[in-house]
């Protein structure tokens, strides 16, 4: 692998001089935006504990299991975002095909016998020694890394993708999508989309093939919902999210627990490990998709909205780099990052308020799980990479 | 990088700006504007309740015999969580249990719905209850069934036996008094509803006083329910106890009615009743005796010692729950009504009882007690005359003697002339129902039972405004006529009514004021208003408000509140006019028309009057008054037979039956140790501690543990070693020894 150092530097500095020469990376990192993310990680890692001490505890296991577990992902996740923050800027681009073909030789694995179900969701590949991965995941860095690299690529003058860019863009994206809605995962599948629909935007595509898209994909979900291709419960969770009251003790339960939840922490919480109804297992999932009602109910509106405060700080930052990024390259991935993040964030919390249909989506940087920490990392890098090399 | 793309960089900046301020906007809402709401439905999910129903306070009488207290009885429980825990729903259990309960499954079915939830029962099939609670699906069960369902628990997952505290009456000496006592029914939903924030909250599985003594001083008898609080999960599954509170006993309640006197007061009524349908003591005459009512009332406190109503029930088809069919008996119009009180809710003309509240009208209105009045067989007045009882006539008498036999006509020249002058002031007196009011007349006397009357006492204001409502109907009927009576004379008869009726109702005519004057006419009292109006007369001229509580005594036997006796008023009446009624009554038992009852050779000095109230078309509502000793009077005893003739006839004797009682009467001696009262007085104090006790109130609720596995069929006395030991029993029921 291949350091590059986007600027010069001179061996006969101490290390330390290194570090806070004006040139240095650790200079040019955005500060704000890696301590929202560490912030974000913090409260997470208090939030999984508290979801799951409780549990472990009644299933007479180790309460700290989880927390253990959590922390283990972080440093993983810390190292892989340091990784890629460092990656040779130029050397992205040509890493992104193979970026892309590993993400989705790893959802056809999914597909095959290697693959496993949890939580009704055909998404996990089983590892050795008792772990687990969600190619899924990855397949969102795949994308913000592979579609930006088609359509970057445009002669000086051209202030739009030529059509050819943009159907192999669509080409090139369908193969993902599809695998992942085949699992089939209608939340992440969405999120793929949102980040295609995003990058193609930012890259100057006409307002009327956009809309098409968007148009495109809002079918698209509603065939996926009328052949079939979710599963049942799926299918009900739309319908509880139009009518909650339809069946509050199936799959409009969730909704209702996770907002008594939320509503019943208040302006301070129940404070950390007091939550009746996290502690009552009230909540499903709460460590990964509804880790969002234990801020609620433990925190209260003062912690909830810090992390909802904390991620408009990661988009914002975010956003900003997009819009100081060298090069059109720089612009769509971090582009791309921001509607990954915006539409999951938005999702995830929503679902937990009721004002979103419940689909699996973690919720990023809080929710426990490996991949998607992985994943969210790595996108952190991405947008450290990029911010490191821009013009000013 | 083109304007095109900053362009769409900056409307994605709006876009997720705006996306996490809804979600801000959201959070508020839900967390501080609707937390309340939420913190609610928090609680609501982790916090069951199992409610330990607490042991009711015992009924007692002035001497400490308990007129209601509880027994213990057997009774199957379904625990529905284990129920819904069976793979078919516990069809299988409930089909063999209904088996030995000799039920239907559909019946145990229906009783452990919950109330409220589609396809439930109306209470009390449904369980009112905590689903978290063994439900009763069966009471009073035999020691074999309840010993063959225990034999093999593992046949009966979630069926438990189970002990229970029922209301139980163990009539002292006979007597029920099943009016006073009233009964207890299972609580509603609404009650459930408005008792919650109260300082005495209700559980759906409570049991609450439905009427008598048991409604009005429910509160105190019932007791507090023991509650646990247990924290439960998702699942229902129970994860700890947060709080328990034991259950609190119910206290005793005190009565002043005396068993036995109640028990003679009762069977005397009985008698009399019995007695006039066969023709009573006077008259060769059969009545139809349909009702009647005794009270026996401590003149000096306004206290009831005795008081019975006829027909009556058995307060026992309450117990455990009534039903459909004996609740039909109770009420169908051939039952005669049993469970109305006639003491307190019969409302009938007082006829010459009355007699008395007109002397201290008169006095009022400047007639002489000491002059001497007409006593003709028949008064004339305006352009009718109305004749004496019987036509007899006695020449010019006092007001006492008229009283003494009861002269029709003396009364009716006082009310005609007293409503002349009324005529020709500008703003009528109107003594006699003015004083009837003071003597406590058409308004209730708010004696601590429900449902009792109050009477009627109708003055012109009164007519005038009962016209105002009712002239149309008058005047319509007055042109119209009454073309759907057959009869034409009657039907000519009605109309020239209504067209009578249409012009002038509103007027208090001579003749109102001659009926109102002997007790007759629209005027309406109950037995208790006329027990209490010549307890007043016996003490002087203080109205007491009627109680049949003395006491409220904690089952340690301390008195938590004491009930005084409370005053009322006073009789519109002077210290002397009093005295004279006092020696007009104690003429009539002595010479008047009570002197076939008691006469001078009676050993007790009784003070009475007799009434015999007209009722159209029926027989005569037969009253007798009384209260003795009367030179120094303990007690008021009435007896009101409806349709049961004369006062004396009928009733009389009756009343005498209870003073024989009271004083130990025997011939014409007196032996105070044959009264029925220990030394021939009423007890002063409250009764001994020994009278009360602590009831063991976990044994309400406490599981029979199952004996020794045996080998051999285990004969029915198996079942003793199950039960808590015999004295628990008895203590449960709150008995001393």
């Amino acid at each position: 692998m291949t350091l590059g150092y986007p600027v010069s530097y001179s061996r006969s500095r101490s290390l330390a001089a290194r570090a806070v020469a004006r040139d240095s990376v650790l200079r040019r990192l955005d500060w704000a935006l890696a301590l929202a993310v560490l912030m974000l990680l913090a409260i997470g890692t208090a939030l999984v504990w508290s979801a799951t001490r409780q549990r472990e505890l009644d299933a007479g296991g180790d309460p700290q299991a989880f927390l253990k577990k959590h922390l283990l992902n972080i440093v993983i996740g810390v190292t892989l975002a340091a990784v890629t923050t460092l990656l040779d800027y130029r050397m992205l681009r040509a890493y992104a095909p193979f970026v892309y073909v590993f993400s989705v030789l790893g959802l056809l694995a999914v597909l095959s016998p290697l693959g496993s179900t949890i939580n009704g969701s055909h998404s996990w590949i089983q590892l050795p020694g008792g772990f687990s991965t969600q190619p899924s995941e990855f397949a969102k860095v795949a994308l913000c890394v592979a579609l930006p690299m088609i359509l970057a690529e445009r002669r000086d003058a051209e202030t739009e993708p030529r059509l050819s860019d943009v159907a192999l863009t669509l080409g090139v994206a369908a193969v993902p999508v599809g695998l992942v809605l085949l699992q089939p995962d209608l939340g992440t599948t969405v999120v793929l989309g949102f980040i295609i629909i995003g990058i193609l935007a930012v890259a100057g595509t006409p307002t009327k093939w956009i809309a098409g898209l968007l148009a495109l994909g809002s079918v698209g979900v509603f065939v996926a919902i009328k052949l079939g291709v979710l599963a049942t419960y799926q299918v009900n969770r739309f319908a509880a999210f139009a009518n909650p009251k339809l069946d509050p003790q199936g799959a409009g339960y969730n909704v209702n627990q996770a907002k008594i939840a939320i509503g019943s922490g208040g302006l301070l919480g129940k404070g950390l490990f007091h939550g009746s109804q996290t502690n009552g297992k009230f909540v499903p999932e709460q460590q990964t998709d509804f880790i969002f009602t234990v801020a609620g109910e433990e925190l209260g509106f003062v912690g909830a909205a810090a992390i909802v405060v904390l991620l408009l700080v990661v988009l914002w930052r975010a956003i900003r780099i997009a819009m100081l990024a060298e090069d059109l390259f720089g612009v769509l991935m971090a582009t791309g990052i921001v509607c990954w993040f915006t539409f999951q964030a938005f999702e995830n919390i929503g679902m937990t308020l009721g004002i979103m249909p419940v689909t699996g989506v973690p919720l990023p940087f809080v929710s426990y799980g490996g991949s998607s920490m992985f994943a969210n990392l790595m996108a952190v890098g991405l947008l450290q990479n990029v911010h490191v090399r821009r013009y000013a | 990088m083109s304007d095109r793309s900053r362009l769409r960089l900056v409307v994605l900046q709006v876009l997720v700006f705006s996306l996490l301020v809804t979600l801000l906007g959201r959070l508020w809402f839900l967390q501080v504007a609707a937390g309340q709401q939420y913190r609610t439905a928090a609680q609501n999910n982790v916090v069951r309740e199992v409610v330990t129903p607490p042991v009711r306070g015992l009924i007692l009488d002035d001497q400490g015999r308990q007129l209601v207290n509880n027994r213990t009885t057997l009774v199957v429980t379904v625990d529905r969580s284990t129920m819904d825990k069976q793979k078919d729903g516990g069809v299988a259990v409930l089909t063999k249990l209904a088996k030995v309960l000799h039920t239907t499954y559909a019946d145990l079915h229906d009783r452990i719905q919950l109330c409220g939830t589609p396809g439930a029962k109306k209470p009390p099939i449904c369980w009112n209850g905590s689903p978290f609670q063994p439900i009763p699906v069966a009471k009073d069960v035999t020691a074999e069934v309840a010993l063959s369902i225990m034999e093999r628990r593992e046949d009966y997952p979630g069926v438990s036996t189970d002990l229970e505290a029922l209301r139980d009456y163990p009539e002292p000496d006979s007597a029920t008094a099943a009016h006073l006592l009233g009964y207890l029914g299972p609580v509603d939903t609404q009650e459930v509803a408005d008792s919650k924030g109260s300082s005495s909250p209700l559980y759906g599985s409570e049991q609450v006083g439905r009427d008598g003594l048991e409604a009005v001083y429910d509160e105190q008898l019932r007791g507090t329910p023991g509650v646990k609080q247990l924290a439960v999960d998702f699942g229902g599954n129970v994860t700890g106890t947060l709080g328990e509170t034991p259950a609190v006993p119910g206290n005793y309640l005190v009565t002043s009615i005396d068993a036995k006197v109640q028990a003679v007061a009762e069977q005397a009524l009985k008698d009399r009743i019995m007695a006039a349908r066969q023709g009573n003591t006077f008259e060769r005459k059969k009545f139809a005796a349909d009702s009647g009512a005794v009270v026996v009332m401590d003149v000096n406190t306004g206290r009831i010692v005795a008081m019975a109503s006829y027909p009556t029930y058995d307060p026992n088809v309450w117990v455990g729950g009534i039903s459909y069919k004996e609740y039909a008996a109770l009420t169908s119009p051939t039952s005669g009504y049993p469970l109305v009180s006639r003491a307190i809710a019969g409302q009938f003309a007082p006829a010459s009882t009355f007699k008395v509240v007109s002397t201290m009208a008169a006095v009022q209105e400047d007639f002489s007690l000491n002059a001497t009045y007409p006593c003709t067989s028949s008064y004339a007045f305006a352009n009718t005359s109305k004749r004496n009882y019987e036509s007899e006539a006695y020449g010019p008498i006092t007001i006492a003697r008229a009283i003494e036999v009861s002269c029709n006509t003396v009364f009716y020249r006082l009310g005609y002339e007293t409503w002349l002058k009324d005529e020709a002031r500008t703003k009528p007196k109107e003594s006699f129902v003015m004083d009837a009011r003071a003597a406590g007349y058409g308004s209730k006397t708010g004696i601590d039972l429900p449902g009792e009357m109050p009477g009627l006492v109708v003055s012109r204001a009164d007519r005038k405004a009962s016209w105002e409502q009712n002239k149309a109907i008058y005047c319509s009927r007055a042109k119209t006529g009454y073309p759907e009576v057959k009869n034409q004379a009657q039907a000519a008869y009605l109309k020239a009514i209504a067209v009578e009726n249409c012009v002038d109702g509103w007027m208090y005519r001579g003749g109102d004021a001659v009926n109102v004057a002997i007790g007759q006419g629209d005027t309406l009292v109950t037995p208790l208003q006329v027990a209490r109006l010549y307890s007043a007369i016996a003490n002087g001229g203080t109205l007491y408000t009627p109680e049949v509580a003395k006491a409220i005594v904690s089952p340690e036997g301390k008195v938590v509140q004491e009930i005084k006796p409370k005053v009322a008023g006073r009789l519109p009446a002077s210290a002397s006019t009093i005295a004279y009624l006092q020696q007009a009554l104690r003429g009539v038992a002595l010479r008047g028309t009570g002197s076939g009852v008691f006469g001078p050779s009676y050993p007790i000095a009784v003070a009475a009057k007799t009434g015999s109230g007209t009722v159209a078309g029926k027989d005569d509502t037969s009253w007798f008054v009384s209260y003795a000793p009367a030179d120094k009077p303990k007690y008021a005893v009435v007896m009101m037979v409806s349709q049961g003739g004369t006062g004396a006839g009928t009733s009389g004797p009756g009343v005498k039956t209870i003073y024989d009682a009271l004083f130990g009467v025997k011939g014409n001696t007196v032996d105070a140790n044959a009264s029925i009262l220990p030394g021939g007085v009423l007890p002063s104090a409250l009764p001994p501690a020994s009278a009360y006790g602590q009831p063991v109130a976990a044994a309400a609720t406490a599981s029979l543990t199952m004996p020794a596995a045996p080998t051999t069929p285990t004969p029915v006395t198996g079942l003793a070693m199950a039960l808590p030991p015999a004295q628990d029993l008895r203590r449960l029921s709150g008995g001393g020894p």
